[in-house]
């Protein structure tokens, strides 16, 4: 892990976890497999609790915990995900997505009581939520693989002659992997307020107890639910292609989005046929997009063939033709598609740094492989020392690399070439790098701006909090406006100007995490061909 | 060899006009200490988007960060004794839900140890979750030795004199009314009772041992 990695963890886990778990996690991230007895325990449940560690059994009966640093980093994602289930299966999912998201793993009706209780509370008086709705947003998650089931302890019916392991080897299942279990879940949610029919008159503390009604043990007790952040991945990269499909293509027609809308029920129909990691996807006859296009578009069989070719000769080959069979089988090229949208990535970094001369340079070095200073100045028709400043600049930064082709045996500099050249893997890694250190900056800057107004923060928190109070026991408008200008008008200058900050501060690391994510997919896919 | 232009004498290695400066030309200054933190860039950034979508997310975001905290999962620091007691403290403390995890998926040595406060016959809570770990008790010597023996490996003292010295405060917590739900309950929740007052349980306890361990160390102190 680098140092910018680890240093982005140990923010991320201060922040969404607290100092100790923070002091955990990066001493398991730098030293690698522990074992406990250099750890508090305390924090290794709740790190494990959320699929941050996994653990494994050593020969020697000693337990080694391993921290999973990646899976740190997605929790910069988080709200990427929620928002993306709001837009596919709305609230219900988003709320099933985040409470799974917030505990780590969970069992099912958890889950189902927990969403059906907040669903309650936001819906007006006297609506309650059934949890059969909640259980069949939650079936439908399942079925496209959004949630998927916990690695499983294995069932040990007989007692084990000897003392049990001291550590259980998960076994992932498969098959189960996305099985829902048969629970009939009859209720519906609860409001958590004083007035509710069934706890009428009871004190709020015994409420808790109140609502674990049944002792007897949940049916599905033990299989516990996670969040399966691949296939929200999957889903990130299909709309990217989708969007860049469009941007290239639509401009230009008359239709609204078709070509978009191709490459998306191309996508669509090979969501759960491919494997996510695969380079392209299973070969598609013509035929059968023709069938599986969403009922809206009415656009004949010729029509379709048209566009279809027109997308397999387009120069950024996202689509490739792979036979002629039922009328042309068409593949999507998920790797090149990929690897466009980073290096498109690439030019565009170059551009707002550099300017658009720079990134003339970069593109055409690109294109050509490799160019000596030379024939860089004069094919880009950049005047020479312009062109050798760039160069130089663009280097020094890493996006440009030299590569030595020597003429002698021994290496002599003034009988050598020197050659530009643009090695995408790399200069990928190293903008991944940069993204890391910023993204921790922006962290750091942020709780840096907080702590220093944090008197601030506080005096207007417990001023909100007064006037709250008094406005549920009935005061006077005169009386507020009292409190209010507890807060004087520069210190409300203040507070705005923070929040304004935060907020940018905020968004950026949204933003930069969509940068990650498209660096990181598409090293991940060159990782994985190689 | 072609190229030595005479001993002494400074001389590129190579073509000094394939890198762009003219002979003869005074060549840049050498650089004498590091780049500035803060150095002005020629092109500014572009700005954010902004939309309905990304301030959806940003608002998110920042829920998920303050239910965060709320969650169990969110360990605290221990406080530092703060100088004036606020007033003000006692209306700001957050709710925090209770949380016990599910102890058959996770490696047995994880499971919090507690001091028992019983001098008497120690109920030998076997609480056979899935692992059949049974819980130890550690106020008293003698069992220390017992349990070492029955779990046969020697890392348990380590763990536990780690324990003793990293966390002392949870284990204040962990204290329980002993034999009220030993028998019925399986799942290990005796941390969340806690006692009424705010003595720790376990210090008289050891009525019997107390003095007879003190005494042998301390043959010079007594005046």
């Amino acid at each position: 892990m680098t140092q910018a990695e680890i240093k982005l963890c140990s923010l991320l886990l201060q922040e969404h976890f607290g100092e100790i778990v923070e002091k955990i996690g990066v001493h398991l991230i730098r030293t690698g497999s522990q074992p406990l007895r250099v750890i508090a325990h305390d924090t290794g449940t709740s790190l494990d609790q959320h699929n941050l560690v996994i653990y494994q059994v050593h020969k020697r009966g000693v337990v080694e915990y391993e921290a999973q640093c990646s899976q740190v980093l997605r929790m910069l994602r988080y709200p990427r995900y929620i928002y993306t289930t709001k837009t596919l299966y709305s609230d219900t999912g988003e709320l099933i997505v985040e409470e799974l998201l917030l505990n780590g793993k969970l069992t099912m009706s958890a889950v189902v009581k927990k969403v059906a209780d907040r669903l309650t509370e936001t819906m007006e008086d006297g609506k309650t939520i059934d949890y059969a709705e909640v259980s069949n947003t939650f079936v439908r998650l399942a079925d496209t693989h959004f949630v998927q089931r916990c690695p499983l302890v294995p069932n040990t019916e007989n007692s084990d002659p000897g003392p049990p392991p001291p550590a259980p080897t998960l076994v992932v299942n498969e098959k189960d992997m996305y099985l829902v279990p048969k629970l009939s879940l009859i209720g519906k949610g609860k409001r958590r307020r004083s007035s509710d029919e069934d706890t009428a008159g009871e004190p709020k503390a015994k409420r808790p107890k109140h609502t674990t009604d049944n002792k007897e043990p949940v049916p599905d007790d033990g299989i516990y639910w996670q969040v399966n952040l691949d296939r929200f991945h999957q889903h990130f990269r299909d709309q990217a292609i989708v969007s860049a499909v469009a941007n290239r293509m639509d401009q230009f027609t008359f239709q609204t989005q078709t070509s978009s809308e191709i490459v998306r029920t191309m996508l669509r129909m090979s969501e759960i046929t491919t494997p996510s990691s695969a380079p392209f996807t299973q070969p598609l006859s013509s035929n059968e997009i023709f069938r599986s296009l969403p009922i809206g578009y009415n656009i004949s069989k010729q029509v379709l063939d048209q566009y279809l070719t027109l997308l397999a000769d387009d120069p950024l080959e996202f689509v490739g033709k792979s036979g002629d069979s039922g009328g042309g089988m068409y593949v999507i090229n998920l790797h090149k598609a990929l690897a466009s949208l980073a290096t498109a990535t690439l030019e565009s970094v170059i551009q707002e740094r550099f300017g658009s001369r720079c990134a003339r340079i970069f593109r055409l070095v690109l294109q050509k492989k490799h160019l000596e200073q030379k024939q860089v100045e004069d094919f880009a028709m950049i005047p020479a020392k312009e062109a050798k400043d760039m160069l130089y600049k663009m280097l020094s930064e890493n996006f440009i690399s030299l590569q030595e082709i020597p003429k002698t045996p021994d290496h002599a500099p003034s009988r050598t070439f020197y050659l530009y050249t643009v090695n995408i893997l790399s200069a990928a890694r190293m903008l991944l790098h940069r993204c890391y250190k910023s993204i921790a900056n922006l962290i750091e800057r942020r709780q840096f701006e907080t702590k220093e107004n944090k008197r601030l923060l506080e005096k207007s928190q417990r001023v909100e909090a007064i006037i709250a109070s008094m406005q549920a026991t009935g005061a006077e408008e005169a009386q507020l406006q009292e409190i209010e200008e507890m807060i004087t008008a520069p210190e409300r200058q203040q507070l705005e100007t923070l929040k304004r900050n935060v907020n940018k501060l905020d968004a950026s690391e949204i933003q930069v995490d969509e940068t990650i994510f498209l660096l990181e997919s598409y090293i991940e896919s060159t990782m994985k061909r190689q | 060899m072609a190229g030595n232009k005479g001993r002494g004498r400074a001389a590129y290695t190579f073509n000094i006009e394939a890198v762009g400066f003219s002979k003869g030309e005074k060549l840049p200054d050498v650089v004498l200490k590091p780049p500035p933190i803060f150095p002005d860039t020629d092109y500014k950034p572009v700005p954010l988007k902004t939309g309905e979508e990304e301030d959806y997310m940003l608002a998110l975001k920042q829920e998920l960060r303050e239910t965060m905290k709320r969650m169990p999962y969110f360990m605290e620091t221990p406080e530092e004794k703060q100088d004036i007691e606020r007033y003000s403290k006692r209306y700001m403390k957050g709710y925090k839900e209770d949380w016990i995890p599910d102890w058959r998926r996770l490696p047995r040595e994880m499971m919090p140890r507690i001091k028992c406060k019983k001098a008497g016959p120690k109920p030998k809570k076997a609480k056979e979750t899935g692992k059949g770990s049974s819980l130890t008790q550690t106020a008293d010597v003698l069992k220390k030795i017992e349990e070492l023996e029955k779990r046969g490996d020697g890392e348990k003292s380590d763990e536990e004199n780690e324990e003793k010295e990293g966390s002392k405060e949870k284990n204040k917590e962990g204290d329980d009314d002993d034999g009220d739900e030993a028998a019925e309950q399986e799942e290990y929740d005796e941390e969340e009772q806690e006692e009424e007052n705010d003595y720790i349980n376990s210090y008289f306890e050891d009525g019997d041992d107390f003095g007879v361990d003190s005494d042998d160390n301390m043959d010079e102190a007594t005046y």
